[in-house]
């Protein structure tokens, strides 16, 4: 057996280990097989009168395997989904039914698949550590769980606490587990195995009370009890707080809900059938794919070039306190990173250092850091106006004022003092990275670390290649964002890189609906039913109407009459120039900020833009998704992105596209490239040329070729846990 | 053939709660009051009318089982009287009478009695859930909301502010104390007794006359709640024009809960003349609809256009309109689009004043306004109601 051993003892009572291959244990075809070996033999053999199952691992068992699962949606019919759950539904039947007593002893996390098991078992006893959580995360990957999860919860824990741990997928620490009943005991580290044979040791009845004779299913009354059929009201109520887009909720919901009413076997059938659909729905594939599979192969330098030794930065240089900077600091300083914070007078510079050291403080009051590490990691940042502290600096980030002249003094100004490995990163959103590199005297090691705002909660950063970028700059930076525990992705040099130049289709979009009698409020929720978690003109107004105009303004300046300026720049211009209203931060450009009240569409929108009838709802719905889905194409034909992860990535983490379509590359394989381009097609004849495929995609979609190749998906090796 | 209507009677409506005076009165008890009440004032020879539809919107309990029938035979009826339950929520006590005058219409029956009975005291509200607000699949799928969502949906689409919906709701209880006290509904109301014969409540119970902007602006919305638990999602999801939901409806401008019956006496004129009774009126036509069912309230124009149609009538035909006061904002709303001046709708006050016994308050309201059609000399009169899931009833009846 490859994932787990069985030992005999004297007692009677035999010790499962789970032990597989790598840093956790997962639910795979190899752990199912060898699990249905065991229970037999456990079944079989006189000797053994109780089972201990625990885990060699520092966890217990970390869920399926999504790197099986991912494969679902392409490569499984619904009939084989749903055998592939009822295998492992049975494998958990199986323990339950194997007339010993079975207890988990849980060491450590156990979620999905693995908590599964644990409700498989008779009695779950887990350590008292607070790392040591349980819970079934499968709605965050767009599943359920499949194998018995919902129905043994629901009868458990009760239809409340089910739904509510189903449904937001949250984890639980011991102490809450227990008050949920969802353990029976926690113990402190070292007496798990104790615990468990102390219990075996009362002989416990191995019947499980639905296998008794006469047992009722919970709401076996079903809608004829007030208070059950009110629940579930308010919980089909509730599940609409996630949108429109995602079918997992619904399918939980549906699982419970038909669950407690039927005997035990029906019950977990049904579950099995919802589990199909799915597992072969395209959402699962999208949100597995990008959110982890390809999350973590990013992480794990899935595009940093081989060939150049490990790279760790030492000591950061960043120029520039503002937002960006102070942020960056941060992350580097907790990092463990020596930081020298630079700004023009060190007063400046010190109030850039002060956000981190309002970050740490919220943490210590939160109890989620000791006072000592905060002081550790503010100790590292040294605020200062000297450029001289820049000696000794393996790379520096620059994040100062976004204007050519005054980036160029400040790399000729550090690189003065930079020993010759130093990376120099601008954190440029804007500017071209090789007109940047101009400035420098070796333009190989410059290149764009582009963060996104605020630099601590967001994960991504768009790392972009100037023309003469180095691949052991490439490394170097791709290193650096890994000691940081961020996502990179790798983009080439253009206006507006990658994630900018597609997020302004969105925003140009909007705007433009505003011209064409759209209501303002259907413009934001639209935008918000496809899944965006803010409307434009509320992302305008926080943005302020220069930021995209000042974009628009310098490609006309460099490109002239080529140039054919985005869908809302008459809106944005008139509302800037005509009206007087730029943004949040000038007293509101959309929206009017009434002091201590929520903000509200300005008023006097409709006297500018009167409204007339006749959107539809789903054009809108769709335009926001294809504006922003064909730009990426773009993007991709022009090589400004090389990989269909590069782009998802950066769509999902970096401006909040939705997650259910994976990303605006999965968004086009899931529609198919034919049928995408004749979509567009019909969207460019109403709105105009920025719908309109290119030749390049047209072939694409006549040659019948997807973004992703299949194979693409599972070519990391290693086990990805749910 | 046509169906003319010979009488009709209502219990008061009693306050819809364990201290209500009509807790300790069965469904079935007070349909049998009634029942026995048109017998008496009409010396009617029962053996004469053929079937007797009551619906209520919880047919469960108590008030499951053909309670119809139950009540026939509670009531000493002739045996041979058919009893039939129906359910399309609140438009049932008006489509009772409405499927009694259509067999009447079609020479199915010669005589039949129809109406309603609820008690929401006795029953609780939510046992009859059903499909289509519990089953996630239907719910989910149907966008269904509560109602309140969909009264402060139209007063959010329509502009209605909370003094709009407090005004209206001042005046239902000046227009309900009004007719009160001048004895407008003396003619059809049957006091409840208990077991003993004594009278139990022979007056609305839920009125609370001399309510003021200022009274009202002291409760706190009702259906937040629901809002911010995820049904305010639904709502956009569905009406995506709307930026934020004004909750404007409370208890005080939405339809009082009550319990109460009342019934409908229909039949040909050849019954008439058998039974020796002279017709007061007749129901011209009569329509059901449906509509958006997560706003579920905007029905009723709808349905008065298809019943108007049906009848061959233009608006200006009607001289009273009735609709009941599920909420403020869907008067105010049926006003707005069938361009009905105040003083021609709901002219004794509604549901908002004297209260909303369900299954029941649609053949309570035809009575109103027959009555105040007599009382006034006038003709034609259109009552209409929303009902839950997106449904709604309308009759039009005339004096003859």
């Amino acid at each position: 057996m490859e994932t787990m051993r069985l030992d005999k003892a004297a007692d009677g009572f035999a010790i499962l280990t789970l032990d597989a291959e790598g840093a956790m244990n997962v639910v795979n075809d190899a752990f199912i097989a060898d699990m249905e070996a065991v229970t037999q033999q456990v079944a079989e053999d006189d000797a053994i009168k109780g089972v201990v199952v625990m885990s060699a691992k520092t966890t217990f068992m970390a869920g399926a395997d999504l790197k099986q699962l991912v494969n679902g949606f392409e490569t499984l019919s619904v009939d084989e989904a749903y055998a592939f759950a009822k295998r492992a539904t049975d494998m958990h039947r199986a323990i339950e039914r194997s007339g010993k007593p079975w207890v988990a002893a849980i060491n450590g996390l156990a979620l999905g698949g693995g908590f599964e098991l644990a409700l498989a078992c008779h009695r779950r006893i887990l350590v008292d550590d607070p790392k040591a959580v349980v819970g079934l995360p499968e709605v965050n990957v767009g599943l359920l769980p499949g194998s018995g999860g919902t129905v043994r919860l629901g009868i458990i824990a009760g239809m409340k606490t089910a739904l509510d741990l189903l449904l937001s997928g949250r984890s639980v620490a011991p102490a809450e587990a227990l008050k949920l009943k969802i353990v029976d005991q926690v113990v402190p580290a070292g007496a798990l195995v104790e615990a468990a044979k102390a219990w075996l040791a009362t002989g416990p009845d191995p019947v499980k009370p639905w296998d008794v004779k006469g047992w009722v299913p919970p709401q076996k009354k079903g809608m004829t009890v007030p208070e059950d059929s009110a629940a579930y009201m308010m919980a089909a109520g509730g599940i609409a707080k996630s949108g429109y887009n995602q079918p997992a909720p619904l399918a939980i919901l549906n699982a419970v809900f038909h669950g407690l009413q039927m005997p035990f076997d029906k019950a977990l059938a049904v579950e099995g059938k919802y589990f199909a659909k799915l597992l072969t729905n395209p959402v699962s594939r999208n949100i597995i794919r990008t959110t982890f599979i390809s999350k973590l192969a990013a992480e794990k330098g899935a595009r940093r070039p081989e060939g150049f030794p490990k790279f760790t930065v030492k000591k950061v240089g960043v120029l520039g306190a503002g937002m960006m900077g102070a942020g960056i600091a941060y992350v580097s300083a907790n990092a463990g990173i020596e930081v020298v914070l630079i700004d023009r007078d060190t007063a400046t510079a010190q109030k850039g250092k002060d956000y981190s050291a309002k970050v740490l403080g919220k943490l210590v009051e939160k109890g989620k850091l000791t006072q000592d590490k905060a002081d550790a990691v503010l100790a590292r940042i040294t605020p200062a106006d000297d450029f001289a502290l820049l000696d000794g600096c393996d790379l520096v980030v620059e994040a100062v004022f976004e204007d050519t002249a005054i980036k160029a003094e400040t790399t000729r100004k550090a690189e003065a003092v930079l020993p010759e490995h130093a990376v120099y990163a601008s954190n440029t959103s804007t500017l071209p990275i090789s007109q940047l590199a101009q400035a420098s005297k070796r333009p190989d090691q410059f290149i764009g670390l582009h963060f996104f705002s605020p630099v601590d909660r967001m994960a991504l950063v768009e790392v972009i290649m100037g023309k003469q970028t180095s691949k052991e700059t490439l490394a170097k930076g791709l290193d650096y964002i890994a000691q940081l525990r961020k996502t990179p992705i790798v983009v080439n040099d253009s206006r507006g890189f990658y994630t900018s130049r597609v997020f302004q289709m969105l925003i140009h979009e909007g705007a433009a609906m505003l011209a064409q009698g759209v209501p303002p409020a259907v413009i934001e929720n639209a935008a918000k039913a496809v899944g965006m978690p803010v409307g434009p003109l509320a992302l305008l107004d926080e943005l302020t109407l220069d930021l995209p105009l000042k974009i628009v303004d310098q490609a006309i300046a460099e490109e002239g009459d080529a140039y054919t300026p985005p869908a809302g720049v008459a809106v944005m211009r008139r509302m800037r120039d005509e009206i007087g209203r730029s943004g949040r931060k000038t007293g509101g450009a959309f929206y009017d900020y009434p002091e201590g009240g929520k903000k509200r569409l300005w008023s006097g929108l409709a006297e500018h833009f009167p409204v007339e009838d006749g959107w539809d709802l789903e054009e809108l719905k769709t335009r926001y998704l294809y504006a922003q889905a064909m730009e990426t194409a773009r993007c991709l034909e022009e090589n400004v992105l090389e990989t269909p992860q590069d782009a998802d990535l950066g769509a999902l983490y970096g401006w909040g596209f939705p997650s259910w379509t994976g990303g605006t590359v999965s968004y086009i394989d899931t529609i198919g490239v034919a049928r995408f381009v004749q979509e567009a097609d019909r969207l460019a004849q109403l709105y105009g040329p920025r719908f309109l495929p290119s030749a390049w995609l047209r072939e694409k979609a006549a040659k019948g070729e997807a973004f992703y190749t299949p194979a693409q998906a599972s070519e990391t090796r290693e086990a990805v846990p749910a | 053939m046509e169906a003319y209507i010979y009488d009709h009677v209502r219990t008061p409506r009693g306050k819809g709660r364990p201290d209500g005076a009509l807790h300790e009165v069965t469904s079935v008890e007070m349909a049998t009051q009634l029942l026995k009440a048109l017998q008496e004032r009409n010396a009617l020879d029962t053996a004469l009318l053929d079937d007797v539809i009551i619906g209520m919107a919880q047919p469960v309990g108590e008030q499951g089982g053909v309670l119809a029938r139950a009540a026939v035979l509670q009531a000493g009826y002739a045996q041979t009287v058919a009893g039939q339950q129906i359910h399309r929520f609140c438009a049932t006590g008006l489509d009772a009478v409405s499927l009694i005058a259509a067999q009447v219409h079609s020479g199915m029956i010669q005589a039949g009695i129809g109406g309603g009975v609820e008690s929401m005291s006795r029953t609780t509200m939510g046992y009859d859930s059903g499909a289509w607000t519990s089953d996630p699949a239907v719910a989910y799928g149907n966008y269904y909301a509560p109602q309140g969502i969909g009264a402060d949906i139209i007063a959010t689409l329509d502009g209605y502010t909370r003094e709009d919906v407090d005004a209206f709701a001042v005046e239902s209880q000046r227009k309900a104390a009004h007719a009160w006290q001048n004895g407008y509904f003396e003619k059809s109301i049957v006091p409840v007794k208990d077991i003993l014969g004594k009278v139990l409540l022979d007056h609305d119970e839920h009125m609370r006359p001399g309510t003021t902007l200022e009274s009202l602006a002291k409760l706190k919305p009702a259906f937040e709640g629901f809002g911010k638990a995820g049904f305010e999602a639904v709502a956009k999801a569905r009406y995506p024009e709307i930026e934020d939901i004004g909750y404007v409806h409370h208890g005080g401008n939405s339809s009082g809960i009550v319990d109460g019956s009342g019934l409908v006496l229909v039949g040909s004129l050849e019954f008439g003349e058998k039974a020796g009774l002279k017709p007061r009126g007749r129901i011209r036509s009569y329509a059901n609809i449906g509509s958006e069912p997560t706003i579920m309230l905007t029905a009723p124009a709808a349905v008065s256009r298809k019943a108007l149609k049906a009848g061959g009538m233009e608006a200006g035909d009607v001289d009273l309109w009735e609709l009941n006061e599920a909420f403020a904002s869907v008067v105010l709303r049926y006003q707005r689009d069938m361009d009905i001046p105040d003083e021609r709708i709901n002219v004794n006050g509604g549901a908002i004043a004297m209260g909303h016994p369900l299954g029941a308050t649609g053949a309570m309201i035809l009575g109103t306004v027959l009555d105040e059609l007599e009382r006034r000399d006038l003709n034609t009169g259109l009552i209409t109601l929303c009902a839950a899931n997106g449904l709604g009833t309308a009759a039009i009846i005339e004096r003859v």
